[in-house]
This record gives structure tokens, sequence and C-alpha cells, in this order.
């Protein structure tokens, strides 16, 4: 009955053209551009620094110095302008302080819906408050929180401080948006994974009288270590592609000793001026995402998608 | 470990209890407070005059001023016109929201449904670029555009084209449909539609389509979310004034309180960034329900 006699196979070449003649003009060609550029030594002079918002119908020259080999990498490594290196490091430390503390409240939250005894009432409306900042326009969140937090602000009013003027105050008001824009999403994420586990290990734990912070760290944790592992890597993926938050809290310049120059911002600065620089910059962003996303696929392989195969294979048995 | 079971034990478990629902309900207020203030404070900063200093936690009465600056001449010097930024956004947005699920849906349904050798690899490959950031083939996109003179001096830069098309190839949005499929959508449907003669591509359309609804309206939302609130690539490839989305005219704000801190026209401003948000916040907690399932759904299968 399976037998077919007409071969649909044709079909399925078909409806895929679309996406992949679009992803080649649009991301696989700028992709194969991008890794040309990054090898040869091309520079657009427009005879001042360049803004990001200026229009680019100056006349501008450009320096085109032909292959350079890894020269473009080592300069922005190593060299006289070392921007991977820096906004590296200003990503990562961004990063870092919006991830950990949404990391440990959305594992707290998480396991607190999810507590069989606890029996939360509303958990429907608190999942749905942690999680609206999250679809809320990051530059409309951030220009608010710069307002508040600019001097003579109402936060500089109440405690006269000027923290958006110091370095680690604007790494810490940036890492605060992050928190409060990602803990929801985080959140809802463990708590499918929780909701995973077989109840009636907790059940049994309950029975041999182990209390909540052991079962939270003998069960819980090692049960939801997979996606635990996905939220962490995701994470640092889209922490890589941080833009318009330290864009909009720390204006054009970066913030406070260009504390808030991240490495998606370099992008938009060179756009128009240090071409193959910034496109060496974005290979290496390139390389590092390939590395966490194969870490990512390695995690995903042990639920989805094999199992989505193994079905299938059973089914043609 | 033994434990005395009694009256005594049972009650103690009880008020431990009761104390713990204490601590995680006031934890729980804690974060609504943290995740709702944001707005609050933007609703009553719209409410505000031109200058506005300290905190204020109750509404004024310059709403109305606050409509007639934004929607008069000063406002679209300073700025750029109110309408025709929601007029871009909303025009890109809904354009990347159609292509994006429509062709995404068709991309999985290749490969869900028909059989071919390149099916594997296809699957592959997708999620593999899937993991690959958009930004890391930018600069290599931008001059690329710029480069296309053919379509005139600037290329294809300040259009609306590479804004728009890109979104038909979707690697998240074919995750989420290829796993919806597999979970919603039985082959039989398919069959049954070849045996009364229905075409592939009309079987598709017509009755594979509306089994989808549920995965389009989450994955529509999503596509016309990170569309309205993409700043990145507006900024990135648009120049003219009245092309400018709506994250490009907050950062045109931002910009204008640098170069003037004593800024004022905090109150339009804000109110600016009430309406901004709005429909998003309104058609989310219409569909929250939706989209918070949907959210799980899209990542690793717990």
């Amino acid at each position: 009955m399976k037998r077919k006699s007409i071969s649909y196979a044709k079909w399925g070449y078909i409806f895929l053209i679309p996406f992949f003649v679009v992803y080649v003009i649009f991301s696989l060609v700028p992709l194969v551009q991008t890794f040309y550029y990054s090898f040869i030594d091309y520079t657009v002079s427009q005879g001042q620094a360049q803004s990001v918002r200026q229009a680019t119908d100056v006349a501008s020259n450009v320096i085109d110095n032909g292959f350079c080999g890894l020269a473009n990498y080592k300069e922005v490594i190593v060299g006289d302008t070392p921007i991977f290196l820096s906004s590296l490091k200003n990503t990562m430390i961004l990063w870092i302080i919006g991830f950990i503390p949404q990391i440990a409240v959305s594992l707290l939250l998480a396991v607190w819906f999810t507590d069989i005894r606890l029996k939360l009432k509303a958990t429907g409306f608190f999942k749905t408050v942690i999680y609206l900042p999250n679809v809320i326009m990051a530059s409309a969140f951030s220009l608010l929180f710069y307002n508040i937090f600019t001097r003579s602000g109402p936060f500089d009013s109440l405690f006269n401080m000027q923290i958006l003027e110091t370095a680690s105050g604007s790494r810490v008001v940036v890492g605060l948006i992050n928190f409060i824009m990602w803990y929801g999403n985080t959140t809802i994420l463990l708590m499918a994974s929780i909701m995973g586990i077989d109840t009636s290990l907790y059940e049994s734990a309950q029975i041999d009288g182990a209390n909540p912070t052991q079962t939270f760290w003998s069960i819980t944790i090692p049960l939801i270590k997979p996606i635990f592992a996905y939220v962490v890597v995701t994470s640092m993926i889209g922490g890589l592609q941080m833009y318009d938050v330290p864009y909009l809290v720390g204006g054009t310049g970066g913030g406070p000793k260009t504390v808030l120059l991240t490495l998606v911002f370099q992008i938009q600065k060179g756009k128009n001026s240090n071409v193959s620089l910034v496109a060496a910059l974005s290979v290496l962003i390139f390389i590092v995402s390939a590395i966490l996303g194969f870490i990512t696929l390695k995690i995903m392989k042990d639920d989805s998608v094999k199992t989505r195969y193994g079905k299938k294979k059973k089914k043609k048995a | 470990m033994a434990r005395i079971e009694g009256v005594a034990g049972q009650t103690d478990d009880r008020t431990r209890l009761t104390i713990r629902r204490v601590i995680a309900y006031t934890v729980l207020i804690l974060f609504t407070v943290i995740s709702l203030l944001p707005f609050y404070l933007l609703i009553i900063n719209a409410t505000r005059g031109k200058v506005q200093t300290g905190l204020q936690l109750v509404p004024s009465g310059n709403l109305g001023v606050n409509f007639k600056y934004l929607l008069g001449d000063t406002f679209k010097e300073n700025y750029g016109n109110f309408f025709r930024s929601f007029f871009n956004s909303i025009i890109i947005s809904a354009s990347v929201t159609v292509l994006c699920v429509y062709f995404s849906a068709l991309t999985a349904y290749a490969i869900h449904v028909y059989d071919f050798r390149l099916k594997k690899a296809a699957h592959t490959f997708i999620l593999i670029v899937m993991m690959v950031p958009g930004q890391a083939s930018a600069i290599g996109f931008y001059r690329m555009l710029k480069g296309m003179t053919i379509f005139g001096n600037n290329g294809l830069l300040d259009s609306y084209i590479p804004l728009i098309i890109p979104a038909i190839a979707a690697p998240g949005v074919y995750f989420f449909m290829i796993q919806y499929m597999s979970s919603s959508l039985p082959l039989e449907i398919v069959e049954a539609a070849r045996i009364d003669g229905c075409g592939e591509f009309r079987t598709f359309n017509s009755i594979v389509l509306p089994v989808l609804k549920p995965a389009f309206a989450v994955q529509g939302i999503f596509c016309f979310v990170g569309a309205w609130n993409n700043l990145f690539m507006p900024q990135m490839l648009l120049d003219s004034p009245e092309k400018k989305t709506i994250p490009l005219i907050l950062q045109i704000m931002r910009a204008n309180i640098n170069s003037n801190p004593s800024a004022s026209d905090a109150g339009a401003m804000n109110l600016y960034m009430v309406l901004a948000i709005l429909p998003v916040i309104v058609v989310y907690l219409i569909l929250s329900k939706y989209i918070i399932r949907g959210i799980a759904l899209g990542a690793v299968k717990g």
C-alpha cells in the first residue's frame, strides 16, 4: 500500500528552492565575502572619522592593497587596534553580569513553579508577567533605563549617583536590562524541562525524608543538565550578538571608556571605514558561534532531532 | 533516615510549607514589580512635561500636550515623522512575518512529507546555519548591497528589499515548524488529498496550511516582534530620514539627548516609546498562553 507509483521526490526539491536560493544570495554569499575581505587589505577612507549614523554618500576613497594573509587577524587580536579582543572582553563581561543573576533567579522560580507540594496559584499570571519584558523593543527599554540612570535622572536625584558615567556602573545597568529582559524566557525553558521529570522521583524522595534542597541538588539538577547546558550555550550565542542595549545606554561612543563597545557594535562602526578589520572580527565571531552552535546541536541531538528520525526509520521498516 | 511521625511532626511540616509558600509569593510579587515597573514609569513619564527631573509615581496632565507635540513639526524636524516611522515599521514587520512563516512552513513541509536523497543533508544544513548569527556576515552583506550599483548609486542600500526578502530563509522558524509537523501533521492527510487528485502545491496551500494555524500564530508573533524591534540591520542599511523605522527614531532621540543633555522633549519621547511598544504588549497579552507554550517548544524538548 505504501508503494508509490509516482515519485514525489521532485516536489521536495521544488519546495526547498525558495529557502536555499534566498539563503545563498542573502547569507552565504555575504559570508563568503566577509571571509574574502578579512584576507585583503581594504580600507575606505572618508577623510574623517565616520559616525555610526552618518549618511554614506560622501565621496570615499577605497584603499585596496590586495591579499595580506592573516595580517587583519593579527591586527584585531594583538595589533595596535585590537578591536576583537577588547570588544570580546566587553561583550563577555556584559553577558556574565546579566547571565549569573538570570540563571540563579530562573532556576529558583522554575523550581517553585513546578513544586508539587508548594502548589503555587496564579502561575499563569506570573509567567506572563515575567516574560513580558522579552517582547518589548530593546531600544525603548534601554532608552527608558538610560533616562532613569542618567545625570539628574530619577536615580541620580534620589541617591546622588551618576552611575552611567562610570565604567562599572554602565556595565551593571546593561547587565540589569539584559537580566530583566531574559530571565522570564530562561525560567520558562527550565520549567518545561523540570516538568518533564517523572513526578514519582520527587514523591519517593519525599517519602524518604529528603528536604527541598536535597531534592533540588540530587534530582532536579542532574536531570535538567541537558537543557541547562542548552540555556547557557544559546544565551552565549545571543550574548555575542548584543547590540541594542549597550548602544542605546552608551551612545555612539560606547559609554565611558568604551566599555559598552561590543563585537557587533564594531561591525556597525567600521562598515564604511575599516572594512577588512571588521571582516576579520566577523570571521572570528563566526568561528566562536560555530563552536557554540556545534555544542548546542550536540545537546539537541540527544532529544528532538534523533527521535524524529528514529521514528521515521521504524515506520519504514 | 528514620523520622518520627506524629501530630507534632505533621504540624511542623505544615508550618514549614506555609513559610516556604510565603517566601515564594513574596519573591514572585517582587519580580512582578521589577518586570512591570519599567512600563509603569514609561507610562507615567509619557504624561509628564518637557523637562523631567526626579522620580514621579503619579500621572501628570501633559498627555494631550505631548501628543500634540509628537504630531507637530518640531518633532518631525528633530527626530522624524511620527506616522511615517510607524507606517515603515508596520510594512517591514508585516512583510517579514508573512514571508517568514509561509516559506518556513513550505521548507519544513518539503522535508517532512517528501522522501528524497538530499533530505537529511538539507535538514542538517539548515540546523547548522541556524547557529550562525546574521551579524557574522553583516559586513559582507553591507558591502555586497553597496556594490550592487545596477540598482542605483548606493546599490541596494537604503531599500527595504534586503530587510524583507531574507526572511524567506529563517532556519529557527523552520526548526519550530518541522517539530510542530512531526507532532501534528499526519501524512495521511496528504495522501488522502493526493487520492482525491489534489496537486502538491494546492495540498500545501489549502489543506496543510489550516492545520498549521496554531504554529503560524506563535511563530508569526515572534517574527513580527523580532522585525518590529530590530535595530541593527535597519540602522546598517537605511539612510533616508523618511525610510527610518521606530527603533531608528529612538536611536536619534538617544543621540539628541547626548548632544543636548537638558533634554527638553522628554514627555513626547516617552509617549513615542509607549506607542512603540503598545501594539506588541496588546497582542502579547491576548496570545500569551500560546506564546509561552511556544517558547519551550522551539527549544530542546523537555
